[in-house]
């Protein structure tokens, strides 16, 4: 019984040793983000034309990569993995997330709607007029996927973790909710992949 | 329920007024105004249908606000620490987007309404992420 008792205390002792510590936000990334956005300022102040497709171009890309590969390959995976291993995953992949999309989100769209207006494409004699106001149907919906359940999940799932004993029902439906969401704004991004080719190439 | 009973109810199972619902609702009114608003670019838009979803908006934030205050017990310590730093971020995000208007040129009414639109989003992230962490947070009354 005492074995038991020592084997059982020493699985908890190996877990709790095993956990990782989670960063809710992590700092050092924080000069970074500062230092993107003080790039987008500067692009759209001075009507930088190869800052603002830059920005537009690689924040857009990352962003539509990100969503399809977190949406339809690594939730899958993850449905699959052990809790265990779910839990390491997530504690060390959630807090990037954290950081990385919000800041490619702003310079994409930022970015993407001054260079709209420098091209002429906002105007309504364009031909791709109509092409950005669906994309901006289609960001909208994603915009209120993202920061209404996507975000919130993400945030309090960090939060449950940093928790001496985390609610493992809290982590399973938060992550649930936030693969699922995540599988959404992925398919959702073909959308503005198709949207996008037409308007560069119209 | 009684508070303490509902305290010592697991996170998951506890109920909470609908706040991160509503929340999202004024969003997503928020981000249709500034869709329609953003399609008129660089004319000057109507502004019938973003002022209407504005104020709809902006009484669903308070709404959403008023319910937040509600709860008992609940973990403010930890719905403060989230809603100022998620509300430095996302002003600075309204910032940024409200930057990009004014260089555009836009004055005036169109000004002022995007303005109150951008107020409303940078309140209601932080209210929705705040609020779905909070919720799911270990009140004070258990962690003594």
């Amino acid at each position: 019984m005492t074995d038991v008792g020592n084997v059982q205390a020493g699985t908890v002792a190996a877990v709790q040793v095993a956990r990782p510590h989670v960063q809710v936000v992590p700092v050092k990334g924080l000069p970074i983000v500062a230092v993107m956005v003080a790039f987008v300022i500067a692009a759209i102040a001075g009507n930088w034309l190869w800052a603002l497709t830059f920005c537009h171009v690689a924040g857009g890309g990352l962003w539509t990569a990100i969503d399809l590969f977190v949406g339809l390959v690594i939730g899958p995976v993850l449905r699959r993995l052990s809790p265990a291993a779910r839990a390491e995953f997530t504690a060390r992949f959630m807090p990037a997330m954290v950081l990385l999309m919000p800041t490619l989100v702003l310079m994409t769209l930022a970015a993407g709607f001054q260079l709209a207006l420098d091209l002429g494409n906002l105007s309504p004699a364009s031909p791709n007029h109509g092409w950005l106001v669906a994309s901006y149907c289609v960001v909208g919906v994603m915009a209120v996927i993202a920061l209404g359940v996507l975000s919130p999940a993400n945030i309090t799932v960090l939060f449950e973790m940093r928790k001496p004993v985390p609610d493992t029902a809290v982590i399973a439906t938060l992550m649930r909710r936030f693969v699922v969401t995540a599988g959404i704004t992925g398919v959702m991004q073909v959308a503005t992949l198709i949207i996008m080719t037409r308007v560069a190439t119209q | 329920m009684s508070a303490g009973t509902a305290a010592a109810a697991p996170a998951i199972s506890r109920r909470f007024p609908p706040v991160a619902g509503l929340a999202t609702v004024s969003l997503a009114l928020i981000i249709v105004g500034g869709i329609l608003m953003a399609s008129y670019a660089p004319r000057r838009p109507p502004l019938g249908v973003p002022v209407a979803l504005a104020v709809a908006g902006g009484a669903l934030l308070v709404t959403s606000g008023y319910l937040a205050s509600r709860p008992r017990p609940f973990a403010w310590q930890r719905f403060f620490l989230v809603f100022r730093w998620a509300l430095l971020a996302y002003a600075i995000s309204a910032g940024m987007i409200g930057f990009a208007f004014v260089k555009d040129h836009t004055r005036g009414a169109p000004l002022a309404v995007i303005l109150v639109m951008l107020v409303i989003y940078a309140l209601d992230v932080p209210l929705i992420i705040a609020f779905t962490v909070a919720r799911y947070a270990t009140p004070p009354a258990i962690e003594r």
